[in-house]
């Protein structure tokens, strides 16, 4: 981790803040949901991060920000040293090629009336591919790389007629037949079986290595976590609380919301049903109104008066890496 | 191949398929036997076209359920000398005709004919030729027709000459076909059996041509039957089809494409665009469909082609763009779209290739259903005396019959006849239609 250098940077996120607009009576404003609110990190080249987070705390928005699809309000995003809301046309078709994107439910991900093999094209003719042998060459290739083999069984088909396993691997196809070097993973898994969870994860993590991708994966569930991420950073209504290596938060957590958060990740021990968790109290707070000072005062048991409710925390580092914005740990 | 095998579970559907199969053929054989501008010419009723027509008479087939048959109408060419029927007396000299014309014919109907005509056809120079005709009747009577000059274009009709009248006391068709003792009576008797026609023509010059052509109007005539300009109702019955069909198919198919387009594109774009589309929607929605229509083939044209204009751009912006637009809504916000986004598919790539296709299983069955709707519409207006003039179609017919006065007069089968084709047409597509609505959208299917 230490030898990366600022040379490696795929991706930055300087200060990010994506606002969306509340709607008075079709024009007037009331307000603005904070999705994401300052929000800085770095992604290395052939790194992969998590970004953990519980529902509507931003990570989605902040995926898609980067993905190109909301434009920021603040801050930038710069993918190797070009800012993307800067983009003109041809970078951006240019940025379409790089960045591979990992839907969360595979059957919606792809369309319903189209051939595996015409998914697969789409990307490449829009790409100006214009030689047929060779995008059905490439789609051919990266069938084998997802192992929907044999190629020829399943190059024909529709959506609905594979599991939901292979319509994730059809989806992971997509991402990835531009050679793409960024890959944003939005929670790839949590539609699936649990049975075939590991088999893609640990399909996402080959290709990361065979390709030196980058990836950005978004997910709800820390156990899934440890498959195939260096860092994680953990996410609570718009802003990252905690960055840190993944063996490093999950052996040490620091910030109290990750504390909470590790003790609800379940695990499959009957033991389990007889000892009852201790779940933050309250509700994550309004992204509309956001409360003043550290965003998860109202919840944390270690609140220090005074100074949480007040003033926002600064991220600290605690060692190793491993960075945490909380005021316990100034 | 799958939807086939879904389709032959509904009878329905299949007899529907059948009767459009049929419509289709009628318009085919329309288009290759009578081209375009012969129906046209056909339509317009020319006396050289029409002259063997009796006027509005039903079709031949309506014998097959009658006990007392109708007269059928009949022509021949008296001076065709190969026509064996015809026995020809030939006492011509120095290139001066003199021929007799011996023409027997059984009349064995409970009507009389509606009209006898001679149609003679000479050249002279100087000297009319001369005709003379005779009928005898069963009973022996011989009744001299005409006779006198030949006219270089000589038409003479039985029932309008004052002399034949009064030489048969009565009506002149009556008087020659009935016994002479009933002739005063309300309902005289009518005289079946032989008939022969005598016919004798002069020249007085050499070098004349004479040709003498006998027309019988009777009472039921062709497949169809005629209408009041002695038009054959046939020409207009297959041509309808052609037209109709296309009008319909063009209309639904216009229409159909149009108003998704529009839809998908408002919907994709958001903002600006699709409050604009909507509010046109909405206002295209309160206007009167048919006085527009009314309006415009009054006032501006009754071509076939600005009909089916008007027709197109009045209903592109109707309730069904709020319809696409409640399923596009949805499909815009389906990942798939997302991925193309992220993969840098252009708007006109997302609108054509991502979520017009996802909407077409749910457009056809309302597509063919909405086929004979738009036949109906063109039918309509021509009902209305909107329909283009020089067509022959359906809704024409249906007109016609209605001015005349064909349902006072019992001539139903001029009314009959189109509107069956229409109700065919019509129940064909619905047929078909509901049976494609089953299969497309699987929900309504019955238990």
């Amino acid at each position: 981790m230490e030898n990366k250098t600022e040379k490696d940077v795929v991706l930055s996120v300087k200060d990010l803040r994506v606002w969306f607009e509340l709607k008075k009576f079709g024009f007037g404003s009331s307000g603005f949901v904070r999705a994401v609110d300052g929000v800085n990190f770095d992604l290395h080249n052939r790194e992969s991060i998590a970004i953990v987070g519980e529902s509507g705390c931003g990570k989605t928005s902040l995926m898609k920000t980067i993905l190109g699809l909301y434009k920021p309000r603040e801050g930038s995003i710069t993918y190797l040293n070009k800012n993307i809301s800067k983009f003109q046309k041809s970078d951006l078709k240019w940025y379409s090629s790089q960045v591979g994107y990992v839907q969360q439910d595979p059957f919606d991900a792809i369309a319903p009336f189209m051939s595996i093999r015409k998914i697969l094209e789409e990307p490449l003719i829009i790409n100006g591919v214009k030689n047929k042998k060779e995008r059905e060459d490439r789609i051919r290739n990266v069938l084998d790389e997802v192992r929907l083999t044999p190629v020829d069984d399943f190059i024909e088909k529709y959506p609905h007629m594979l599991s939901g396993g292979q319509q994730q691997r059809v989806v992971i196809a997509r991402a990835i037949i531009l050679q793409q070097h960024l890959l944003v993973a939005d929670e790839p898994v949590s539609m699936l079986d649990a049975s075939v969870r590991v088999e893609v994860l640990r399909l996402l993590e080959k290709l990361q290595e065979k390709y030196g991708l980058a990836v950005i994966y978004i997910t709800h569930d820390l156990s899934t976590v440890r498959y195939f991420s260096e860092r994680i950073f953990v996410m609570y209504a718009g802003r990252l609380v905690e960055k840190a290596p993944v063996d490093d938060l999950l052996a040490n957590p620091k910030h109290p919301y990750t504390i909470a958060l590790l003790t609800a990740t379940s695990e499959p021990d009957a033991a389990n049903a007889k000892v009852y968790k201790e779940i933050p109290p309250g509700e994550p707070p309004s992204l509309v109104h956001p409360p003043p000072g550290c965003r998860y005062h109202e919840r944390c048991s270690k609140k220090i008066e005074g100074l949480c409710d007040v003033k926002e925390p600064s991220e600290f580092d605690v060692g190793n890496n491993h960075l945490v914005s909380c005021w316990l740990y100034k | 191949m799958n939807l086939f095998k879904q389709f032959k579970q509904y009878p329905t559907a299949i007899i529907g398929l059948i009767l459009i199969a049929i419509i289709i053929f009628i318009a085919l054989y329309a288009i290759i036997t009578i081209p375009y501008e012969e129906a046209v010419r056909l339509w317009r009723g020319n006396e050289e076209d029409t002259y063997r027509n009796p006027q509005k008479v039903p079709p031949v087939w309506v014998n097959l359920f009658r006990k007392d048959k109708f007269p059928e109408s009949f022509s021949i060419y008296l001076t065709d000398e190969e026509n064996k029927e015809v026995v020809v007396e030939d006492n011509s000299e120095d290139g001066l005709i003199n021929k007799t014309y011996t023409y027997k014919f059984d009349y064995n109907y409970s009507t009389y004919l509606q009209e006898i005509i001679l149609y003679g056809r000479n050249s002279f120079q100087e000297k009319q030729p001369f005709i003379e005709a005779f009928i005898i009747t069963p009973d022996g009577r011989n009744i001299r027709v005409v006779n006198g000059g030949m006219s270089p274009k000589y038409v003479f009709r039985f029932s309008q000459d004052s002399k034949l009248k009064r030489r048969v006391k009565s009506d002149a068709i009556k008087g020659i076909f009935s016994t002479p003792e009933s002739i005063k009576n309300e309902s005289p008797e009518l005289l079946k059996g032989e008939y022969t026609l005598v016919t004798k023509v002069r020249s007085f010059e050499e070098n004349t041509k004479i040709s003498v052509e006998l027309v019988a109007h009777g009472r039921v005539f062709g497949v169809a039957g005629t209408d009041h300009l002695r038009r054959d109702i046939s020409i207009a019955l297959l041509w309808g089809a052609p037209i109709g069909l296309t009008f319909g198919l063009i209309a639904a198919l216009g229409i159909s494409i149009l108003t998704m387009t529009i839809s998908a594109t408002g919907t994709w774009f958001g903002g600006f665009v699709d409050l604009l589309i909507q509010r046109i929607t909405e206002v295209n929605m309160m206007l009167p469909f048919l006085p527009i229509l009314i309006m415009v083939g009054t006032f501006y044209s009754k071509s076939i082609l600005a009909i089916l204009g008007v027709t197109i751009m009045l209903s592109i912006f109707s309730s069904s763009i709020k319809t696409y637009r409640a399923t596009f809504v949805q499909i815009k916000q389906s990942t798939y779209i997302e991925a193309a986004k992220v993969y840098g598919a252009s708007n006109r790539r997302i609108i054509f290739r991502y979520m017009l296709p996802k909407i077409i299983p749910m457009l056809i069955p309302g597509l063919v259903l909405s086929i004979p709707s738009y036949v109906f519409l063109e039918a309509s207006l021509a009902v209305l005396g909107l329909g283009d003039p020089r067509l022959p179609t359906w809704g024409k017919l249906i007109n016609d019959a209605h001015t005349n006065g064909a349902l006072w007069n019992a001539e139903y089968y001029w009314i009959l006849e189109p509107a069956l084709l229409l109700i065919i047409t019509g129940f064909a597509f619905a047929m078909v239609g509901f049976a494609l609505d089953k299969i497309f959208n699987p929900r309504l299917r019955e238990q």
